[in-house]
């Protein structure tokens, strides 16, 4: 019984103009079962789950599904959803304004006599909570809940309408350590109660923390299909690049030697701003990665917007090159020699419906100005540098940006800044949500540019990947740049106690 | 055949083709009911004919969606002044040019004084809007919902409620002819907007950051792109739009008639928009695509006059063409035509 196929997919085939996006991959699911797909950036992940949902459309191939003879094929995500499977995206696609009960039962609501039964409805609302541990008041607005707990609710919802394959995609990009563990309790919850889920991730740990098979995409085609405790990790990753596995630590060697410049690049004196981040001093100096480091919320990013003139300081002074500037926009910073790739790429960072082109040459325009157009040809030449420095996978220069691969997006907007020929880089979160041999190279890349002179700040939530990279961290809690770290203090260990912070012993 | 198949499929591909094949098939469904349609005489040495109707008439509209396309495109919004502002530089234009009286047979002021002031009026117009809806973040529907309706009160102010009536044969020539010239002016007028827009798009970044802007305004920001400045320039632009708009429409009546100038001209201007197969949600514009957008409305209410429909039953059926149309630049609506295909073929395997 619990181990009964309850959604099988076979020889599915799907063409992109110009891209095999999904050439005859199989994939299947068992009741009970928590199935990882894995695969880097544009190795199809994404198009699978889509042509399953009903998303897009596929060329070959059959989907069946447990209890229904004939195979099926989905239009809509409506559809499959009456086909028993349900997607929980890493963007929360509920109303935040409603309240949690409207949210879980919007489109089913209970009725009496044609009119929406309140009571019944807020009753069952908290009951379904409850049963999944989460006694929260239903009758507030979703957006009052963290984004772990709205996460939490989807699944509540998707599961509650009898989902026979529960889809989640990233679900934990944005979560911290604590809300990634309760949603974990919550997966090992409706595993037990037979339901198969399907979880997308980029974060190894994560995948063998919870899951019990791991498929591997790569290029459009399966590599194959293993056992979770039967695939040892430098393995998996292999297998997702189809090469071996590139060794990190000689970036680290290379890393250690760049940033011994005493010229200073940026020297803040007590910048800070009101309910974003406490005044701080910082020196910055040529040719360093600086990384900033610290719990989700503890002021990261406000730091670094801060500096930019994204988010206008309130006191302090700031001194770019020896000289005291005041940036009251984002532009005066990048006349000043900065560059800020923020952490939020599909929010902050591209323009979706523009080309490649045009996403590439936007910041350098701005820098131009409104009255010296970058000629097309010199956009051309410049996009296609930037294309093939980057190795940026698109089918032309005019391909919208949106139809990029989440890494390739990614790439677009750092060529965007390096256009600009940045002495100052600021980058908030760059490898989130990418694929590993794609982060590789923006550490790499990172790492290059501070040898050629850049200064860079990196910001990021994995510590190893900041201890290859970064030359020296700051460490920030609570909104309040608390201590810094230098060179050989850099070890999973010190950073950990700088982060947590308080007590002496541990 | 193959070679015929690319061919055809390049060119539905492209992006303005629906909009130009419906502007097309309104024009030859004459062919079948009023075949002198795309006849041309010239009477007093100007071109006469309906196809010269279409052209003409539809220039007011042209103008104006110019200038909505910008706005949508921006801001994601419309501007519905449109109509009443058209008023307001038409009343500034005869009120200046009049000297405040009812009626003149000479210019009062010099004939440009009045031009410049009518533009002027209109680029204040769109300033208010564009400070409203960039600067103080309200809606732009609600924001321009103001001078929809003060704007014809304050055209009534200007002209003390009566109609200022400029009896001078160079006043009409901008809404009629110029002596000599065998086409109607407004076209010319409607030519050189589109075509010094276009310019300007192209040659500074305007075009480029009112995309950017109108899809995504955080990261235009981020990457030095003033965002409020550009929807602000937009409506701005607009407002200019609406000013000569106003001006044509009042040289054809030789007047100043607050109460009619430009009415509901707002919602056709949107509507070329929309026809243009630009999306209302902003972002990604084509400029010819809201013109010709504008040509198909002109060439539609012509086409039922002609037909010999009532004027008071015209609406209904352009309203059913409109959703004609609409419908078949729907990506919706293809999506459901090719699923039922794909239903079909799937469905012949089956059995």
């Amino acid at each position: 019984m619990p181990n009964e196929i309850v959604l099988s997919m076979k020889n599915i085939s799907k063409t992109f103009p110009g891209v095999r996006a999904l050439d005859h991959v199989d994939f299947t699911l068992r009741s009970g079962e928590i199935h990882a797909l894995m695969g880097e950036n544009g190795a199809g992940k994404s198009t699978l789950i889509k042509v399953l949902t009903g998303v897009e459309e596929f060329e070959s191939g059959e989907i069946k599904i447990k209890g229904e003879s004939q195979t099926i094929i989905n239009h809509s995500p409506q559809e499959a959803q009456e086909h028993g499977i349900s997607t929980v995206y890493q963007e929360v696609n509920l109303c935040p304004n409603l309240s949690v009960a409207e949210n879980l039962f919007i489109g089913r609501e209970p009725k009496r006599a044609g009119l929406i039964d309140w009571k019944t409805m807020n009753r069952k609302a908290a009951e379904l909570l409850s049963k999944l541990d989460m006694n929260i008041d239903v009758t507030k607005a979703l957006e009052n809940y963290s984004i772990a707990l709205q996460q939490m609710i989807a699944i509540a919802r998707a599961v509650d309408m009898s989902a026979k394959v529960l889809i989640l995609d990233e679900p934990t990009s944005s979560l911290d350590d604590n809300e990634v563990e309760k949603l974990f309790r919550l997966m090992r919850r409706l595993k037990a109660d037979g339901v198969g889920i399907i979880f997308v991730t980029h974060f190894l740990e994560q995948v063998y923390e919870v899951c019990d098979k791991i498929t591997v995409l790569r290029n459009g085609g399966l590599v194959g299909e293993y056992e979770t405790e039967k695939l040892p990790r430098v393995q998996l990753v292999a297998k997702m690049m189809g090469k071996d596995f590139d060794d990190l630590e000689a970036i680290k060697k290379d890393g250690k030697t760049a940033g011994k410049s005493s010229e200073t690049v940026i020297d803040a004196q007590g910048i800070g701003r009101q309910g974003t981040i406490k005044p701080y001093d910082l020196q910055i100096h040529k040719g360093e990665v600086i990384g900033l480091t610290g719990l989700l919320g503890s002021g990261r990013s406000e730091l670094a917007r801060s500096l930019y003139g994204a988010d206008k300081p309130d006191s302090g002074e700031l001194k770019v090159n020896g000289k005291t500037v005041v940036l009251h926009t984002p532009l005066d910073a990048m006349m000043a020699g900065m560059a800020y790739l923020p952490e939020n790429r599909k929010e902050e960072g591209i323009v979706a419906d523009l080309s490649v082109r045009e996403n590439l040459i936007l910041a350098l325009q701005a820098k131009r100005g409104m009255f010296h157009p970058i000629g097309s040809k010199e956009q051309e030449e410049l996009a296609n540098k930037y294309v093939k420095l980057l190795q940026i996978k698109t089918a032309s220069l005019d391909t919208p940006v949106r139809s990029l691969s989440g890494g390739n997006q990614q790439k677009v907007i750092l060529g965007r800044w390096l256009l600009t020929d940045p002495d100052f880089l600021i980058l908030d979160e760059p490898t989130r949500g990418i694929d590993v041999g794609t982060k590789t190279e923006i550490q790499k890349l990172v790492v290059q540019l501070a040898k050629e002179g850049v200064t860079v700040m990196f910001i990021s939530s994995e510590i190893e990947e900041m201890i290859r990279t970064c030359s020296r961290m700051a460490v920030l809690r609570d909104r309040e740049k608390v201590s810094e770290l230098m060179e050989d203090e850099l070890d999973q260990n010190h950073i950990m106690k700088a982060i947590a912070g308080g007590g002496t012993d541990e | 055949m193959n070679k015929g198949k690319a061919f055809i499929k390049r060119l539905t591909g492209y992006r303005l083709f629906l909009p130009l094949f419906c502007l097309v098939l309104v024009l030859f469904s004459n062919l079948i009911k009023t075949p002198g349609f795309f006849e041309v005489t010239i009477k007093n040495g100007v071109l006469y004919g309906y196809i010269i109707d279409v052209i003409n008439r539809a220039s007011d509209l042209v103008i104006l969606a110019v200038g909505m396309t910008l706005v949508v495109a921006a801001s994601g919004g419309t501007d519905i002044s449109v109509g009443a502002v058209m008023s307001v530089a038409g009343a500034v234009c005869c009120f200046i040019l009049s000297g405040g009286q009812q009626s003149v047979n000479e210019f009062v002021n010099p004939y440009i004084l009045g031009v410049l002031a009518a533009i002027l009026a209109g680029i204040l117009c769109g300033c208010f809007n564009g400070f409203l809806v960039a600067k103080l973040r309200i809606q732009p529907m609600v924001a321009t919902l103001i001078l929809f309706t003060a704007g014809r009160g304050i055209a009534q102010l200007i002209t003390k409620g009566q109609i200022t009536y400029i009896r001078v044969e160079s006043y009409k020539m901008l809404g009629s002819s110029i002596p000599g010239i065998p086409i109607p002016t407004p076209v010319f007028v409607a030519l050189i907007v589109v075509l010094l827009t276009y310019v300007l798009l192209k040659k500074t970044t305007l075009g480029l950051y009112i995309q950017t802007v109108g899809i995504n305004a955080k990261a235009s920001k981020l990457m030095g792109i003033k965002s409020a400045m550009i929807i602000f320039l937009s409506y701005a632009f607009c407002g200019l739009c609406a000013g000569i708009s106003g001006l044509v429409a009042s040289s054809r009546i030789y007047s100043a008639d607050a109460n009619n100038i430009g009415l509901n001209l707002e919602l056709d201007a949107i509507l070329a928009v929309a026809l243009g197969g630009n999306s209302l949600a902003g972002g990604k514009f084509s400029l010819l695509g809201s013109v010709i957008g504008a040509y198909t409305i002109q060439a539609l209410s012509t086409t039922l006059y002609a037909m010999g429909v009532s004027p008071d039953q015209i609406p209904v059926y352009k309203a059913v063409v409109v959703v004609v149309i609409v419908a078949l630049q729907s990506t919706e609506l293809k999506r459901m035509v090719s699923k039922l295909q794909m239903n079909v073929k799937s469905g012949k395997k089956v059995a």
